[in-house]
């Protein structure tokens, strides 16, 4: 048993019932932390890199593929993660079990609740993003030291997904249109974002459509940081940050409001 | 705020909820004393609830005056809910954690200490007689335990206002009158209990004043026992007669019972004397196939008051 964190502002105390049922699950979730990110650098980095050839090697800037592969796999872990996490748990507390009408019956706010489960996001995603970074340093295939800032770089990236899509997933009262959002939305992402090759490979018109994606902008700040790259270009890191961090504020701004005309409107 | 001692647990006046154009609650007026077990008693869809939520300070209101131990829900929202305890219509209890930590987790949203919190769900499991379900999901657990576990759930912060939602409605008859003890207990102890009902035994036995609500109106309000004597008789005859004879029975029932009603199924006689009004019906020849004579009920007032029976 891990003991509960002790806090007395209500978002704490929204975020204490997330871990407390967190409790019941964490030993398998920890496996598979550990375990995924094992088995996708081994069979895409290891295995399928030693496919890519060397004149490859220079369009990914000089590195082997599995370093180039590590941080972009590790920023869309963390988007797909987050984007369940932010589906299914929070239309469940309005729809399913009511817990969320439960907790508004009490001092908590609407306010509280969406911010608690957004912090609740939070730290599962750093949890997530420091297995995965701890494993790509086990894997050799970081080259900077900085790559330990990908870790809050890879949280960012996820809140930037969790934030919007939860503020969808508390207007629905079916979980049928979460699948579109996996199908059209983060699968796609998943595959074209510049995790798997650089963007440049893509065809020029796609380019730009790439810059309004959070993935994109995740993607390049992991990698920056992992390979060390980002001191050439500082400012470019910068409007990548405040790119994401763009993402979050809109998305949880979306998130109060529906989140609070839901509750209120029972 | 430190409300007078004197002034009412809840003070409401031309109280009303829009939905868009739709008028759930519409200018309704009523006060409730501290320590008072206060019915609103009405069918489905005459404004219970949402006046219900209004009370607890999670739905704002749309017109009028609403005080609860003297304070605004408008604006003072968190602190009331902090004194009162809920019992939805439906249960809203965590499956994925056990019994204990449902009550646990829900002083921990009042921010209670833990120790105070251990101390407090202790008594409750006893209160609710589920201290041997304790460590056992709540999933698996009988509607009636479950019921007796949102009531638990709703004390944890030692609430002076309990308001509760048709809380026995889908329970089965045992399950209700271990219930309504509970109930009973907490209003022994001083408990204001406010509860909304559709079944007029439970008004009947939980409410020292209640209002009848229809379309979103208050028809009427008094003790359960002022309303009988009001808009009722002291006794009812009811009568069924076989189909062919019903349909023949205008006029040959008048004057026999202050009032008759005609319903689908059978035909109410409201006199003072229900024995006396039944024999008076088969001195005109009548031969109804079965005859029950009973004491007034509130099911009596409202069929008065609106026309129809309570549970459609």
């Amino acid at each position: 048993m891990i003991a509960l964190p002790r806090t007395n502002s209500t978002v704490g105390r929204v975020f204490e019932h997330r871990f407390l049922q967190y409790r019941r699950t964490f030993r398998a979730s920890i496996f598979s932390s550990f375990l995924s990110p094992a088995l996708f650098l081994t069979a895409m980095g290891v295995g399928l890199g030693s496919y890519v050839s060397s004149s490859a090697v220079s369009s990914l800037g000089g590195v082997s593929y599995l370093a180039f592969l590590a941080p972009g796999l590790l920023a869309a872990t963390a988007m797909q993660s987050a984007s369940f996490e932010a589906t299914f748990p929070i239309m469940g507390g309005l729809v399913w079990n009511k817990i969320f009408h439960a907790m508004y019956a009490t001092p908590i706010s609407p306010r509280d609740i969406a911010l608690g489960n957004l912090a609740w996001i939070a730290a599962r995603l750093t949890f997530i993003a420091a297995v995965f970074t701890l494993i790509i340093v086990l894997f050799g295939a970081a080259a900077s030291p900085l790559v330990v800032l990908a870790i809050p770089a890879a949280v960012l990236t996820g809140l930037a997904f969790a934030a919007p899509i939860a503020a969808f997933a508390a207007t629905q009262r079916t979980p049928d249109r979460f699948s579109n959002i996996f199908r059209f939305g983060i699968t796609p992402l998943f595959l074209f974002s510049g995790t798997f090759f650089p963007l440049t490979s893509l065809p020029a018109f796609l380019q730009p459509l790439a810059w309004l994606t959070p993935l994109y902008h995740g993607v390049a700040l992991t990698r920056g940081l992992s390979l060390g790259t980002i001191v050439n270009d500082p400012a470019f890191a910068l409007v990548h940050l405040v790119a994401l961090l763009a993402f979050i504020a809109a998305g949880t701004w979306a998130l109060l409001v529906t989140m609070e005309r839901r509750l209120v409107r029972g | 705020m430190p409300e007078h001692p004197s002034e009412p647990l809840i003070h409401a006046r031309e109280l009303t909820k829009r939905f868009g154009t739709f008028t759930a609650v519409d200018s309704i007026d009523f006060d409730v004393a501290r320590g008072e077990s206060f019915g609103f008693l009405g069918p489905n869809g005459a404004g219970k609830t949402s006046t219900m939520r209004m009370i607890g300070s999670v739905s704002p209101i749309s017109a009028g005056t609403l005080r609860v131990m003297g304070m605004d829900p408008a604006t003072e929202g968190s602190r009331i809910r902090a004194r009162v305890g809920v019992v939805p219509q439906q249960d809203t209890l965590d499956n994925e954690l056990t019994v204990r930590e449902n009550l646990v987790i829900y002083g921990r949203y009042f921010g209670l200490a833990r120790a105070e919190i251990g101390r407090r769900a202790d008594e409750l499991l006893e209160f609710a007689q589920l201290t041997e379900r304790a460590g056992d999901q709540v999933e698996p657990l009988s509607g009636g335990m479950k019921r007796r576990l949102t009531i638990a759930r709703s004390l944890i912060n030692e609430p002076e206002l309990l308001l509760l939602d048709e809380p026995t409605t889908g329970l089965d008859p045992q399950a209700r009158h271990l219930l309504w003890d509970r109930l009973y207990r907490l209003k022994q102890r001083g408990v204001t209990l406010v509860l909304t009902t559709h079944y007029m035994d439970e008004a009947e036995q939980l409410c020292d004043r209640l209002v009848v609500m229809d379309k979103a109106r208050i028809v009427a309000e008094g003790s359960p026992r002022e309303l009988i004597e009001r808009y009722s008789t002291r006794e009812v005859a009811e009568l069924r007669f076989g189909p062919d004879v019903a349909e023949g029975l205008d006029g040959r029932l008048e004057g026999i019972a202050q009032r008759v009603e005609h319903l689908p199924d059978r035909v109410l006689l409201y006199a003072d004397d229900g024995e006396a009004a039944a024999s008076a019906v088969h001195q005109r020849g009548l031969k109804p196939e079965t005859v029950l004579v009973r004491r007034s009920s509130l099911e009596d007032v409202f069929l008065r008051l609106t026309g129809r029976s309570l549970i459609e």
